[in-house]
Formats: structure tokens, sequence, C-alpha cells
């Protein structure tokens, strides 16, 4: 026999004011199974938390409905007060008469009316419920984080200080991320590569952390706890276990032509390189798409390579046997891991796009990146700001912000949140390095909202004279030696034109562009812009839709350090969390399919949007097959039921919301339940 | 579009209302080349003004309507597309066919407005669009002089590609195809800053010092670069260039630059003479090309 008690709440005036309480008290005392109605003004505080507890214990009731806010809210306050009573906390059910209801509707009796209905929709629903338990997962406490620059490497450290393995993997031969090509961060001026490197090293050296660089994630398949990752480790023709770095055949590989990614083509590498002096691993590895060797055999049709085009780098080699390893070949590594971090970081947009800046048709004028490596002292002009055209100093500098963030006629109508600030900076760093230098800066606001940053940025206006423009520069063109800026001051509402010297755009920061393809063999969403999804933008900012898979870094939106960092320490923290138990606990509203009704006909994998459908082979005892079925794995179902609704042969099902249940509450609808002994 | 027997190729003409007046030696050179290079140029019966900028500052239905009763035309006597020399009837023809294209109820608005039935199936074609649909190999081999060691500036003005989502045509900040085709005809395009710049437009009647202001940046830009004529495809950047240059002398006499149509360059190269083509009647003086 079912024993319901049904608990209705006022909510204040929330319910009270538009739904009749005491009506709907006295009706639903008469609904068949119910043996106690009762209600009170707010059932989630600790008094209505006790009356139900207390109600459980003394009606020794079989089933609890409480009809107040929405699940979303309360439902686990009050499956627990079941749970403490000593009552399966799936036994509880929540009627939403005020979202659904009081909170949307003006007619007293209308709303009454349908508060009855919806709690007689509840009941017959849960004289109908079973008594589940959570699913326990056992959980791999190994975590993967893909991309090494500060967001990658912090949250690789924070794990790894937690006693837990972490796989770090890089795409580039080095970790650092943009964070390496910087010049100095603001608001300190602390110079980058000197906060960064340490950090850098610890991850080289840390005995829980295990480094790829030069590889990508090829596949991951699994799920929370138990992924199945296959890192795709580059070939780098160069073994790392052997090389010392000694560096001999960088000195020796030719020519240096190829425009170096790590000095955004203000430089240029060899085809054997490593990114930056300071990079970790300090290996090099050889780019077979620029590599003689490589190249003369493809121009030729050859497969194999002919040491008599090159072999430079073998020959000076001084390692036995020598680290030089032409028939090195790509590898395929598999790791289990049992949460993953992506910290895939941004890319800067392509300036040219924006032709009216004349970038990419005009030497003279760069990206704020390219700064960046003028004014590092281990750039390509060791921290001097010089003119890529002729070399010389510019006399004056054009700052231009917003360059493609903020306009929705160039594709991008987001704020890159950090430019205001590095423009202000590279004022800063301009007029530090060119006593006499006079920088411009064309901007429509400026955005420096973080500790200390509005101070950094009024510095660089008051002390170190940099004059700001408000309005946008319509054009940019080269009038023999300089480059004619047009734009407009609005504050003054004259037009301005500048005869520069050189031009720096801060172009918006950008999503890497493959990322998009990571993020679906990971179950993670991304927006228009290819940034990956937070599970809420504003109390979840560092998981995603996809259990066990974390953000960190400017791949979730464009951020600063001091954020990326955070949020790394964010994700890790979650990490560490799960790890900090040998069993996951997951809801056990998953599916289920009856291996003696399945047809196979397959089509729940199909529908199945999580991969949780598998095929399961019966065998007889000698071990031969009998036939093949469906099964839903427990572990990855996320309770959705789209399975069930597919199923042709009506053999799958999903716990706490069984057909059987499902039928009674619609039937209760019109009051047509047939009253049957459902204890 | 139906061949006759000569083996030329028809297209619908509209010379609108500045090729009668003001751009008369655009009409003249134009008219003159298109034989040349193959094409009978059949012009629009009953064609009416295009609206202009009057009709789109002062009526919506009105601005479409107007070019949209000349295109209506042009498909009932069976012209796929209408060559519309004037950039702004072109920009307004456009505008009409792509907007009428993509909203029926437009569409069956603007057939009720003129009072006949608009399909805006017929394609307006710009003066630059009709010469890169050519050969640059067949322009050259039919060129009888060869105009080596011109110098060219191109401008393009506002009109010929802009709004680019409308226009869709080469590239708005950095066109390239008017210079394909002074290199077809054997001179030498000019790189220069100003290509897209305005020249002040409809201000040359309202408010001539804006017109001075702006067209002399144009002309100074093209001198410093080396040209030693600019060419464009509009009436009213010739008007702004060629007429308003002579006020621009007063102050600054080193601009001295002769500006020509399109049209006449390609009648120079293909071997009419200054005559013919028209450019003796422009303001500044042009005896220095064609020599």
């Amino acid at each position: 026999m079912a024993k319901i008690g049904v608990f209705i709440c006022h909510c204040g005036e929330n319910i009270g004011r538009t739904v009749d309480v005491d009506e709907l008290t006295d009706e639903v005392a008469e609904m068949g199974g119910v043996v106690v109605s009762t209600d009170y003004k707010y059932v989630c505080s600790s008094p209505g938390q006790d009356l139900i507890k207390e109600t459980i214990q003394k009606h020794d009731l079989s089933g609890v409905v409480v009809a107040a806010c929405s699940p979303r809210m309360h439902e686990p306050t009050f499956r627990g007060a079941c749970s403490a009573a000593g009552l399966n906390p799936y036994l509880c059910e929540m009627a939403n008469i005020r979202e659904h209801c009081s909170w949307v509707h003006t007619d007293e009796e209308e709303a009454t009316q349908k508060a009855i209905d919806m709690v007689r929709i509840m009941t017959e629903k849960v004289k109908r419920n079973t008594e589940l338990k959570p699913i326990q997962v056992p959980v791999t406490k190994r975590a993967l984080v893909i991309g090494g620059g500060i967001a990658g490497i912090q949250a690789a450290l924070d794990i790894a200080n937690c006693g837990h393995e972490v796989v770090l993997v890089e795409k580039t031969p080095s970790i650092g991320g943009h964070m390496a090509q910087l010049s100095e961060t603001f608001p300190t001026l602390d110079c980058s590569q000197c906060i960064l490197t340490p950090r850098m090293v610890e991850v080289a050296q840390h005995p829980k952390i295990k480094l790829y660089v030069y590889a990508e994630v090829a596949e991951v398949e699994g799920y929370i706890g138990n992924f199945d990752v296959k890192v795709h480790q580059r070939a780098k023709f160069i073994n790392a276990d052997i090389c010392t770095g000694c560096g001999d055949c960088l000195e020796v590989c030719e020519p240096r032509s190829i425009p170096s990614e790590f000095d955004v083509g203000l430089s240029k590498r060899t085809a054997l390189y490593v990114p930056f002096h300071q990079a970790v691993p300090n290996k090099p590895v050889i780019d077979n798409e620029t590599c003689k060797l490589f190249t003369m055999a493809a121009e030729a049709g050859r497969e194999k390579l002919k040491r008599s085009d090159c072999g430079e780098c073998y020959e000076v080699c001084p390692t036995k046997p020598n680290a030089v390893d032409f028939n090195q070949k790509d590898e395929y590594i598999d790791e289990k891991v049992g949460a993953i971090i992506v910290a895939t970081g941004f890319e800067v947009m392509e300036a040219s796009e924006i032709a009216e800046y004349g970038y990419g048709k005009y030497e003279d004028v760069i990206t704020g990146l390219q700064f960046e490596r003028l004014a590092s002292a281990s750039g390509p002009t060791e921290g001097e700001i010089k003119r890529p055209s002729d070399g010389k100093t510019p006399e004056n500098i054009v700052f231009i912000q917003c360059v493609g963030s903020r306009d929705p006629a160039k594709g991008i109508s987001y704020c890159s949140k950090v430019c205001c600030m590095y423009t202000a900076k590279h004022t800063m760093l301009y007029k530090h390095k060119v006593h006499d230098g006079q920088a411009y800066v064309f901007y429509m606001d400026i955005r420096a909202g973080g500790k200390n940053y509005e101070e950094f940025t009024r510095r660089a206006i008051e002390e170190d004279g940099a004059i700001y423009l408000r309005g946008r520069v319509s054009r940019i063109y080269k009038e023999k030696d300089v480059l004619m800026v047009k734009g407009f001051d609005t504050l003054s509402g004259m037009p301005v034109e500048i005869a520069a010297d050189m031009v720096v755009l801060a172009t918006a920061m950008k999503a890497r562009p493959k990322v998009n393809e990571l993020a679906q063999m990971l179950g993670v969403s991304f927006d228009s812009y290819n940034f990956l999804s937070e599970a809420h933008p504003k109390l979840r900012p560092v998981e995603t839709a996809a259990a066990g898979v974390y953000l960190a870094g400017a791949c979730q939106a464009p951020k600063d350090i001091p954020d990326a960092v955070s949020q790394a320490s964010g994700a890790a923290a979650k990490v560490a969390a799960l790890f900090s138990q040998d069993l996951y606990e997951r809801e056990p509203v998953v599916a289920s399919i009856d291996e003696n009704t399945c047809v196979a006909c397959f089509f729940c994998l199909e529908a199945c949007p999580y991969g949780a459908i598998e095929r399961k082979e019966i065998k007889d005892r000698d071990g031969n097959l009998i036939k093949t079925v469906a099964f839903a794995n427990e572990a990855v179902c996320q309770g959705c039921g789209v399975c069930v609704s597919v199923c042709r042969s009506n053999s799958a099902d999903l716990a706490g919301f069984t057909d059987e249940q499902m039928f009674a509450s619609i039937e209760a609808i019109w009051e047509q339940v047939e009253e049957k002994d459902v204890a | 579009m139906n061949n006759d027997d000569t083996n030329m190729k028809q297209i619908g003409y509209y010379p609108g209302c500045s090729l009668s007046g003001t751009a008369i030696e655009y009409n003249k050179s134009l008219t003159g080349i298109a034989p040349l290079l193959g094409f009978d140029l059949v012009e629009v019966p009953d064609w009416n003004c295009c609206g202009a900028s009057s009709a789109h500052a002062l009526n919506r239905k009105l601005s479409l309507a107007l070019p949209a009763r000349v295109l209506a035309i042009a498909e009932h006597e069976g012209m796929d597309s209408v060559l519309v020399p004037c950039a702004a009837c072109y920009n307004r023809m456009v505008k009409a066919q792509v907007e009428a294209a993509e909203n029926e109820n437009l569409k069956q608005e603007i057939s009720a407005i003129i009072e006949m039935p608009f399909l805006a199936k017929a394609k307006p074609v710009s003066i630059i669009e009709f010469f890169s649909e050519m050969d640059s190999e067949t322009i050259t081999s039919l060129v009888k002089k060869p105009l080596e060691e011109l110098k060219v500036a191109c401008y393009y003005g506002c009109l010929l590609l802009r709004p680019p989502k409308l226009i869709k045509f080469d590239d708005c900040e950095a066109p390239q195809v008017m210079e394909n085709l002074v290199t077809a005809t054997g001179a030498e395009p000019v790189e220069w800053a100003f290509k897209t710049e305005c020249c002040g437009a409809g201000f040359s009647i309202s408010k001539k010092e804006v017109v001075l202001d702006l067209t002399e940046k144009i002309l100074r830009n093209a001198k410093s670069e080396g040209a030693d004529v600019i060419i464009v495809g509009c009436p009213l950047c010739h008007a702004n260039l060629d007429l308003r240059q002579v006020d621009i002398l007063k102050k600054n006499k080193d601009i001295n630059i002769p500006v020509l149509y399109i049209t006449e360059l390609v009648g120079i190269a293909l071997g009419l003479t200054p005559k013919e083509v028209g450019m003796t009647d422009h303001f500044i003086d042009t005896s220095s090309i064609a020599v």
C-alpha cells in the first residue's frame, strides 16, 4: 500500500498569494494513497525539513511529494532530508507549483486547480518510483592537460603537487605559450620570461609530470574517471633521450630562411631549431616540411633520403649513438586518465584582414605581439625598438586599439580584454627605451578593470606622456618614408592625420582555429567564435557540459595572465576533488535495456548523443555467440531518454522515469489512473 | 543575347542622364570602342533617369522603382545584361535588382508602381566588370598603339565597388581590375594610396571647398607616385578631378595631371584619335598623352 506524504509550501507570498494553499491541502488529502497532506510557510527551511523527517518516521511513508519551487532549486535539499530520515531519496519528487504555476498565472482559481492537478500527477508518479542507488565508477587518478602555456603549466603543477600524475601535451616544440613571447607583463612590468621560465623548469623536472612536446591529442574515448587518450607524437627526427642539448647541430643547419613563428615573422629560423633560447625542453626538433633533406627528396619524388643532399646535423652530433635519427616515425601513445583540462590558449587575428590598415603591405605596420618581440631583450632586435623596414629608431609610434575587436562588420563583436592594458604598457616601454619618442594611441574606450590596472594606464598618460586620442583610424597609407595615419579625435571633433614612423595594431584575440575539432572529440560545446563553453557563465566557469573535462585560460574567452592562472588553479581544484575519492558517484537516472526483448536494431546506438550504448555479445556456456544486443553503459549515460523513445521493441527504459511512471503521470491529468496496489 | 551574323555580341546599354550631358566624352569613347571590342551596344528604349542621389534621399520606393523600370524594359527587350557606365546609375541599378530579387513582396510592389512586370533578372554591369570579363590577351591583341611608358593611376571612387555586400566584385580596399586592364593596353599601372578615397562627390555643387580639399590630396598622391595620368570610371569622379582641378591649380600649380575616362585610354590604345574619344574637350590639358 502506498503511503505518500505531501508537503505544500507557501514559499511566503510566492506561492501563497496566487494558489489557495488551504484548498490545495484539503484536495490533496482526498487523493488515493496520500496519508498525510500538510502545508508550511517555507518547507526548505530547517524546521520545514525537520517536519518532513518527522512525518516520514511517524507515518512510515513510502514516498514524498513536495509541492514547492523548481527541483533545480531544492530537489537536493528535500532528497537529503528524506535520506536523513531513512527514506531512499529517489522516492521523493517535487511538484513545481511556483515557477510552473503561481509565478506564471494570475487567475487564482485556475492556478489553484492547476496546482491540484500537478500534485496529483507527481503523487501518481511517486507511487511507482523505486529505490535507486547512486552508480559508482572507479577513477583513474591521472590528469591530461592539453596545452603548455601559462594556464596549462599552472594546472599541471597544481595537480602534480597534490601527488597525482599529469600528462601534459604541447603542440609546439616548447612549453611557455604566448607568455614566453611577451616582453614585460602589466601591471608590474615584470619581465615575462623571468617569471615564467622557473615554472617551465618546474614542469620539466617534476617527477609527477609526463611532458609531451611537438605532440597533439589525436583521440579521446571514455568518460569521467576513465578516459582513453591517444597522443600523437610527431617525429622530431632527434632522439630526445640521447640529445644533450649541446647545440652543435643548431650552428650548422642552413639556410636560415624560415620565418620564425616565435618572433612572429620578424626573424628567420633554420629547419632544425629550438624555438627560443629558454625553451623547455631545450632540445631541437627538425621541421621536415622545410628541412633540405626531406624537401629535396619530396621534389625528386623519392621516398628515401639522400645523405648527399645534407645531413650536417648528423655529422656534427657528438653523442653516441647519434641523437639525430632521420628514420624516426610519428608515434601514437595510449594514455589512461581520469580527467582532462583543456588549455589550448589563443591566437592573434590575421591583421591583413583589415586591408585599410596596410598590414602586410607596409613593413612598419606591425601587431601588438610583434611589438612585444621588438621590445623583448631576447627578441630579434635585442630589445631595441627599430623599424622593420630600415632598422631606424622610430621617433613616434601610433598605436591603434580595437583592431578587429568590437567590430561586428569585421565579424568580431567581443572585446579582447587585454589590449587597452598592453597598449598602455607598449607606450611606456617605448618611452623608457626611446626617451624622445612620442606615442599616440587611438582608442574607443579604456578598459582597465583589474587590480592596479587603472593606475597603470594613468601612468602611461601622466608620467610617460602618451597622447591618447579618442577616435578610430580610417586608413593608413605610405607617403615616401612615413606612414600617414588618418583618424579622428571625437573629443575635439577634428580629423587627425599623423605622420608615423611605425604603427602598432592591437589585433583581436581569437580562439585557435582547429579547437572545434578537439572540442567535438571531447564532447565540449563551443560558441560561434570557437571559444569553448563553460558549464555556467557565472557559477561554473571551469567545468564544461562534458563531465570530467575542464577549461583553463584563453581557450574559454579572452583573458589576461592573472585570470588564466586563477582559472587554471580552479580547474586543478576540481580535478583534485574528483581524484580525492576512489569511486565517483553518478546519478542513477540512467537507461537500461532488457536484453531478452531487445531485437538488436541498434536505433538506440545511433540516437544516443553521448555514445553510451554499446553492443553486448550474449554467449552460451561453451562460448558460442547466441546474439548481440544493445547495452546501456551506466557510467556514460546522461539519462536523456532518447533511446527509450526510439526503441521499437519497448526494451529500453529509464530509471526514475520509467514508462510506467510516465504514463501514470500523464493519465493523472485526467484522473484516469486505476487504483492499483503499487506498494 | 541573340547574336546576329556579324559575330558581334549584343549587350543592353544604359547611358543615363550624365552620359548625355556632362559626361558626353565618356559616351563618345565607349560607343567608339565597343564595336572594336566586338560589342553591339543596344540602348534600352524609353529609359528614364535612375533617380541618383535625389531619389534615395527622399523616397525609398521611388529610388528603387526608377532603376527597376529601366531593368524591366531591358528584360522585356530580351536583354540578359545592361552595361551601365555611370557608377552612380550602376549602384542604384544593382540595389534595385538585388533587393527585389531577395524580396518577393518588394518585387510585386515595384511591378505595380512601374505598371509593368519586373523579374529582377536583367543584370546591371559596371564598366570595370565589362572589361574584366574580356580576356586580357584579346584586348592586348587589339591594341594598335601600345601606351608604353605611360604611368597610369587608376581611381575607383566610391560607387564602383561599395558597399561590398551589395556589389560583390573585386576587393573594395585593394582593387586590381582597372590595373589589369591598364596592363593589357601596354601602359604601366601605378600603385598609389588614394584609389578608393572620397573626392567629395556631390559637394562639388553645394560645398566646393570640401571637394577642392579632398581632390587635391588625391591628385597630389597620384602625382607623387609618378603617375602621368589618372583614369576614372565615373562622371562625377571625372568632374571633380578634372573640372575642379582648375581651381586647385590656382593655389598649387605643381599638381597638374590630366584625367581621362577609362574608355578614352582604351580608345587611344585601340587606335582612335584623341578627338574621336573626346579627350580634347577636358578642362585639364590632355595633349601630353597619346603623343
